[in-house]
């Protein structure tokens, strides 16, 4: 298969500005906080971060799964070249699961205890293509053959408390690509599953994703899954994108202190006899952002000047992004 | 508190058997659950498991979830209380006269991967941390001077968060919290189980460097579970691999990542994802999942993932090696049994 070109095609979900707050009495969260990004057909975005980096929350944002009384939302967000934010319900219940699909995390919560799975993928295929029963039945069937569930047609009549993790992930994967989305969108998929079967489910992913032709945005907190996975990188720390760029480039030459310090310090491959370069601290509170770049209070190479205002992105190279400072490379907004 | 002597040996005055009796034995362990309205079936958690821990050293014990490593962990605190096996601690048979179970917990402390659960959600945190001590004998002030200063050697200043509650921590506190519980009664081993497992990455590997400083500052044994390889292999001077309630491979640290014998171990490595974008793992080295603990497979439990899987492995079970003595590297595989009839012996 070949790469997704560099800049050609048109962006199958473009988001711009997205901020988004969770409003209660006693404080306001800002959990992201003026995030853009794109993704073409066919490309592979992973959005990296810790607990609390707005991840997750950007990647509902994309279908407005977020609740709907608390949450202030501003900037766009916009799926085959449709405004997701301006959605009456009922574009957005036609948007889910037929345009756009996800993958939870914990597909033991996502699945509906109560219905056998066949007939969750079923209600899916009928709600969205109109079909009858007996031919969601036969579809829901060649579905769980593309995801490699064994004896599909017994697991078909199975209730998700009878499937093994493994399984039941890949039900899931079968429902989301059940009526053919052109964006997936995936959180968490693998972080619940063991090691063997984690890189199962991402092999598979990776293939249905080339074969579909999907774009596909997945969001994770480990290195080595995006490494496994994404065509490029999106790094997140509190609520705004720091870094964002080709995988192999952010691996290897990460420009921001973050991405590089994360970098440097995961387990992999170091020497036993010598202490893990940390960064030290922890992420900032969202209730309470400080001015200026929110990585400053952790950083090494902090300066001065990086509390005063949010540093503007910089191109080290094209396609290449980096929010700090300290970054050599064309300055400016993306165009 | 307890410095090592100029020679490297220990001067710990509670050393009974000397620096060569391992610190911990484990022998035949068993635990199997019974399973709920279901007559006679039962979850064969741990199902006979022998190793041995020695002075100083991290043994890791890594698998993946249901293959047995945290019932172990409780197991060999009487947390849950073993059907069969028995433990030996510094020479001392646990669970008798010369070691009852609450004596062996003076020197044996564990550490939960839920950092949050394991703490008094209506206790200041010096206080959970006093606690231990207090029962253990200390008068009030003492266990309170105790916990203050195990609180400043995990790195938390005891004016500052000695008064707060858990729920005003972030997890990666709340895990030095417990490290420091764990702490206050000067055990000599710590069992970890999968203590980074919940943290995020940036502050996982400040935990670890923060368990490495105190096992050389407190001269301890540690035993250390996790189901991420990368972390065990950084941590630990030996390993136990466990599958569905066994012990299939145990060995020097490096030797078991660089020249895996087991088919699961080396199943187990390769997984692990490459960190490099153009060596993508194209082919999952096993598929489906590991079965179900309440009926698991007749004869060797891995023979129905196994590639090399033939008819003896169906049938019989394969032993485990002798481990007891030097530095040996064991494998409970049939093709390294030369009388299993496997016909594929590797080199032993």
């Amino acid at each position: 298969m070949s790469e997704p070109a560099a800049n050609g095609g048109a962006a199958l979900a473009e988001v711009s500005d997205l901020s988004v707050r969770f409003v209660t009495r006693e404080a306001t969260v800002h959990a992201v906080n003026g995030v853009s990004f794109g993704v073409r057909p066919g490309q592979v975005l992973c959005i990296l971060g810790e607990s609390g980096s707005g991840k997750t929350v950007t990647l509902r944002a994309l279908m407005r799964l977020l609740p709907p009384r608390r949450t202030e939302i501003t900037g766009t967000v916009r799926v085959d070249g449709r405004d997701v934010l301006a959605m009456s319900s009922r574009a957005l219940r036609d948007l889910r699961g037929g345009l756009v699909s996800m993958v939870f995390q914990e597909p033991m919560t996502a699945l509906d205890p109560v219905y056998t799975v066949g007939q969750q993928i079923g209600e899916t295929l009928r709600r969205h293509t109109g079909c009858g029963r007996s031919a969601a039945r036969g579809r829901a069937l060649e579905l769980l053959e593309l995801v490699r569930i064994p004896s599909a047609e017994r697991r078909l009549n199975a209730y998700p408390h009878e499937l093994s993790g493994g399984l039941r992930q890949r039900a899931m994967i079968a429902m989301a690509l059940s009526c053919k989305p052109r964006l997936l969108l995936a959180d968490e998929p693998t972080t619940a599953l063991d090691a063997t079967v984690q890189i199962q489910v991402l092999v598979l992913l990776r293939r249905l994703q080339r074969e579909l032709g999907m774009g596909m945005i997945f969001v994770t907190h480990d290195l080595g899954v995006a490494a496994e996975i994404a065509d490029t990188v999106a790094v997140m720390y509190a609520g705004r994108i720091v870094e964002s760029g080709p995988v192999a480039r952010i691996l290897q030459a990460p420009a921001h202190p973050y991405t590089a310090g994360l970098l440097a310090s995961t387990v992999y491959g170091q020497p036993r006899d010598r202490d893990i370069d940390a960064i030290p601290g922890s992420p900032p509170d969202l209730r309470r952002l400080s001015p200026g770049c929110s990585f400053a209070p952790r950083c090494p190479r902090r300066t001065a000047d990086c509390r005063r205002a949010v540093p503007e992105p910089r191109f080290p190279e094209t396609g290449h992004m980096a929010a700090c400072l300290l970054v050599t490379g064309a300055n400016g907004r993306p165009s | 508190m307890h410095p090592l002597s100029p020679d490297g040996l220990t001067v710990d005055p509670r050393d009974r058997g000397g620096l060569l009796q391992p610190l911990l034995i484990a022998r035949g362990l068993r635990k199997h659950f019974p399973v709920k309205g279901s007559g006679e079936k039962t979850v064969k958690a741990v199902d006979g498991v022998s190793f041995t821990v020695r002075k100083g050293e991290t043994l890791g014990i890594v698998g993946e979830s249901g293959c047995g490593k945290s019932t172990l962990a409780r197991l060999l605190l009487h947390l849950v209380v073993p059907d069969a096996g028995e433990l030996v601690f510094d020479g001392d048979l646990v669970d008798t006269r010369e070691l009852p179970v609450d004596a062996l917990r003076r020197q044996v402390q564990i550490v939960f991967q839920d950092s949050y659960s394991s703490l008094n959600p209506r206790m200041p945190i010096r206080d959970s941390v006093a606690f231990g001590p207090f029962v253990q004998g200390k008068k009030k002030q003492q266990a309170r001077d105790i916990a203050c200063e195990m609180l400043g050697k995990v790195g938390l200043d005891p004016d500052v968060f000695g008064p707060r509650y858990p729920h005003e921590l972030s997890g990666g506190q709340k895990q030095r919290v417990n490290i420091a519980r764990a702490l206050a009664t000067e055990p000599r081993m710590v069992i970890l189980d999968e203590p980074v497992s919940a943290l995020d990455k940036s502050v996982e590997a400040q935990v670890l460097n923060l368990l490495r400083a105190l096992k050389r500052q407190f001269n301890l044994t540690y035993l250390f579970i996790s189901h991420d390889l990368n972390v065990v292999r950084y941590l630990s001077d030996r390993v136990l691999v466990m599958y569905l309630g066994r012990a299939v491979e145990i060995g020097p640290i490096d030797a078991v990542f660089e020249r895996p014998r087991h088919p699961y171990t080396r199943a187990l490595l390769a997984s692990r994802p490459s960190m490099d974008p153009a060596q993508r793992i194209q082919e999952a080295p096993i598929s489906g999942d590991p079965p179900n603990p309440i009926d698991p497979p007749s004869g060797c439990r891995f023979h129905t993932r196994c590639r090399f899987a033939e008819p003896p492995c169906e049938k019989t079970d394969p032993a485990l090696g002798v481990w007891e003595g030097s530095q040996p590297h064991v494998v409970a595989c049939h093709m390294h049994d030369v009388a299993s009839g496997h016909s594929r012996l590797a080199h032993v």
